[in-house]
């Protein structure tokens, strides 16, 4: 992918751009507004990831504007600002997702490859598929070899989210926000048992575990080992 | 009104007095007259009395004499005849009589005694009061009138007046309703009229200022010591994270850096919590007060943690009321209900309940929590609501020590009461909102804010 950085803290932006280069992507970094506003409407990205608090011309400014001039690349915000109301500000200014600082930088991969995902336009799809594993959409129903597994309705959306992002990392905080829609932190850990719950369901007593747990980072669901 | 009634008492009580002073006055000018004309009889005898009335009636003047016999038939005096009488009052009687006055004949006022004599025969000897009795005439008419004119301006110009105090302190109250809702910028109006009002109103504006001030600092602070501290925090994470990427995984360096990387996540934990608490005190949060539905929230976040309690042994069940909404954030709420369903869990042993319950009762909505664990003894009820504060010390549980702060300070946002109480046995942790919030002034948000942020993310593709 391209990226766009922008980011005026020089220590948090060269980890970032060095860790996105090592995980395959060609990036550009800016260190504010301005430069980032210019760079962001002269070349085509496929994704941007920007600080809210920047010199010359703030995050959530630079996004409006950017919105205004026709340019509809998915936008990461990244806030050092409490993210009580501000996550609901960075939306509204047209940002497509929000991170608070500090981040885990997996999280951070995680959700750019969420937001890549989202900006492919694919046709609405009725059935997920992942190795002997279904899920039917119309029906609610899912079915792993054959066999049918009964699911809760909750368990079912959980599914849902890991197989539409079948092959990449889902975070727990991702988890929380689009299955369970809520932007706060529980202190214990009260998706693993979510998640383990499923894993019971969906790959107990099948020869191949398809929920693999991403250590520090979070979840995937894949038919490789 | 007060005034009207002790006016008109004062008013009447003159009257009366005057009226007696004058009454007295009259008589003893009859009583005079009587005595006089009682020596002349005694001297001279009937023949005697008549030619002293004679003498006495042609001079004119206001006294007049009758004189009768047993048959009330005139023998002398300038009165036409036995008047009809009237009041009786110590032999004193009062009548009118008609009395020639050019042309024509007037009726006038008389105050007089009858005296009997000897034979039948009666002496009546009066004086005329028309002038006073008109006098009087006039004041009892009027009296009542004025009486009621006075209570008529009396009530008038009270009800201005108190409107006029009524309406200042009206204004004073509700600009600080507003204020109290949450809209800072508003001052309480001040006239020109320099009066004590004024004076109040001018020096409740300088708190205001104050207050903003100190607000504005507040959240300033706030902000920055978020950048401040969180951009080190940031640095301290991706550091630690670039380092476990050059090493190998399953070496004891690997595992002394997750160690490290996990307490830094707790550190971060701890601090984001701080700041929320913070910034919840100072009402930071007011603008984005949405329609919450409680039934809702309780119903999410019970589900999110069943599957929890249910590895622990615990049962967790709801009970939860119809169409609970209050006016609150969503978010700061669900946290709220978290922390507490969170605790409970972690303090109720193994084989306990927990129950999440939503209740419209007769003082407001009830959210609470209660579980079949060891409680909150009363002494301590208090203080687990500072920040910190773990009841027992030396076994370091999980989590930050900060979940009871924030969920008193996430009650006191909402006007909300928060109580730490029995549950018989167990902790009955609540949160009691009144019903018909305080928080109609504050600006509302409605579906906008809230559809926006989920909805973004629930329609992946």
């Amino acid at each position: 992918m391209r990226i766009l950085v922008v980011e005026d803290d020089l220590e948090a932006q060269h980890y970032l751009v060095n860790g996105l280069k090592e995980a395959g992507h060609v990036v550009d970094d800016a260190a504010d507004g301005e430069t980032g506003l210019t760079l962001a409407l002269s070349r085509p990205y496929d994704v941007a990831i920007i600080d809210r608090m920047l010199p010359k011309m703030d995050g959530l400014s630079l996004v409006s504007e950017m919105r205004e001039q026709g340019n509809s690349i998915p936008v990461l915000f990244l806030s050092a600002l409490s993210d009580v109301d501000d996550r609901v500000k960075g939306l509204k200014a047209g940002g497509d997702d929000y991170l608070p600082k500090p981040y885990a930088f997996v999280e951070l991969l995680a959700r750019l490859d969420a937001l890549m995902r989202r900006r492919q336009p694919s046709a609405v799809k009725t059935r997920l598929q992942v190795g002997d594993l279904e899920l039917d959409l119309l029906t609610r129903t899912a079915r792993r070899n054959g066999t049918a597994i009964d699911l809760q309705p909750r368990e079912f959306r959980l599914l849902e989210y890991l197989m539409r992002h079948a092959g990449q990392v889902v975070t727990r905080t991702m988890l929380l926000e689009s299955v369970w829609e809520y932007h706060f932190d529980p202190q214990t850990n009260v998706i693993d048992v979510h998640i383990s719950r499923l894993r019971a369901k969906i790959d107990k007593g099948f020869d191949l575990p398809l929920l693999h747990t991403v250590r520090g980072a979070g979840y995937m669901i894949r038919a490789r080992a | 009104m007060l005034f009207a009634v002790s006016a008109a008492a004062t008013v009447a009580f003159t009257y009366w007095n005057t009226k007696r002073a004058l009454d007295a006055q009259t008589n003893q000018i009859i009583e005079a007259e009587i005595t006089g004309l009682s020596e002349q009889y005694q001297r001279q005898g009937l023949q005697g009395l008549t030619e002293v009335i004679i003498g006495r009636s042609v001079r004119g003047g206001p006294d007049l004499y009758l004189l009768t016999d047993s048959r009330k038939r005139a023998i002398a005096g300038n009165l036409d005849g036995w008047p009809a009488v009237r009041s009786h009052d110590d032999d004193f009687v009062e009548f009118n009589y008609q009395r020639r006055n050019g042309d024509t004949m007037e009726i006038r006022r008389a105050r007089g005694r009858v005296f009997g004599l000897a034979g039948g025969f009666q002496l009546l000897v009066a004086r005329d009061i028309h002038e006073r009795y008109e006098t009087e005439h006039l004041f009892t008419t009027t009296l009542p009138w004025t009486f009621a004119l006075m209570l008529m301006l009396g009530l008038v110009g009270g009800a201005l007046i108190s409107r006029n105090i009524l309406a200042r302190l009206d204004s004073i109250n509700r600009t600080s309703s507003e204020i109290i809702a949450g809209d800072l910028s508003r001052r309480v109006p001040v006239t020109r009229r320099g009066d004590e009002f004024d004076e109040l109103a001018g020096n409740l504006n300088r708190m205001l200022d104050r207050i903003e001030r100190l607000m504005k600092g507040m959240r300033e602070v706030t902000e920055a010591v978020a950048h401040d501290l969180r951009t080190p925090l940031n640095r301290l994470r991706n550091r630690l994270e670039g380092t476990l990427k050059q090493l190998d995984p399953n070496s004891q360096e690997t595992a002394g850096i997750d160690a490290a990387v996990a307490e830094t996540d707790r550190l971060i934990a701890t601090f984001n919590s701080l700041l929320l608490i913070a910034e919840t005190e100072a009402g930071v949060v007011r603008e984005t007060m949405t329609l919450v539905d409680l039934t809702a929230v309780a119903d999410g976040v019970a589900e999110l943690y069943a599957p929890l309690a249910e590895e622990k042994n615990l049962t967790l069940s709801t009970s939860l009321g119809r169409g609970a909404v209050i006016e609150g954030n969503q978010n700061l709420l669900s946290q709220a209900l978290a922390n507490l369903i969170d605790n409970a869990i972690k303090y109720t042993p193994s084989g306990g309940r927990i129950t999440v319950s939503v209740a419209e009762t007769a003082n407001g909505i009830e959210l609470a929590v209660a579980d079949t664990g060891p409680g909150i003894p009363e002494k301590d009820r208090e203080r687990v609501l500072g920040r910190f504060v773990r009841l027992e010390e030396s076994r370091n549980p999980p989590g930050t020590g900060l979940g009871l702060s924030l969920v008193a300070a996430v009650a006191r946002l909402h006007g909300a009461k928060f109580t730490l109480g029995d549950n018989h046995p167990g902790l009955r942790a609540s949160l009691l909102f009144s019903s018909g919030g305080s928080r109609t002034n504050a600006p509302r948000h409605a579906a906008e804010a809230a559809s926006k942020a989920p909805g973004t993310f629930a329609s992946n593709s």
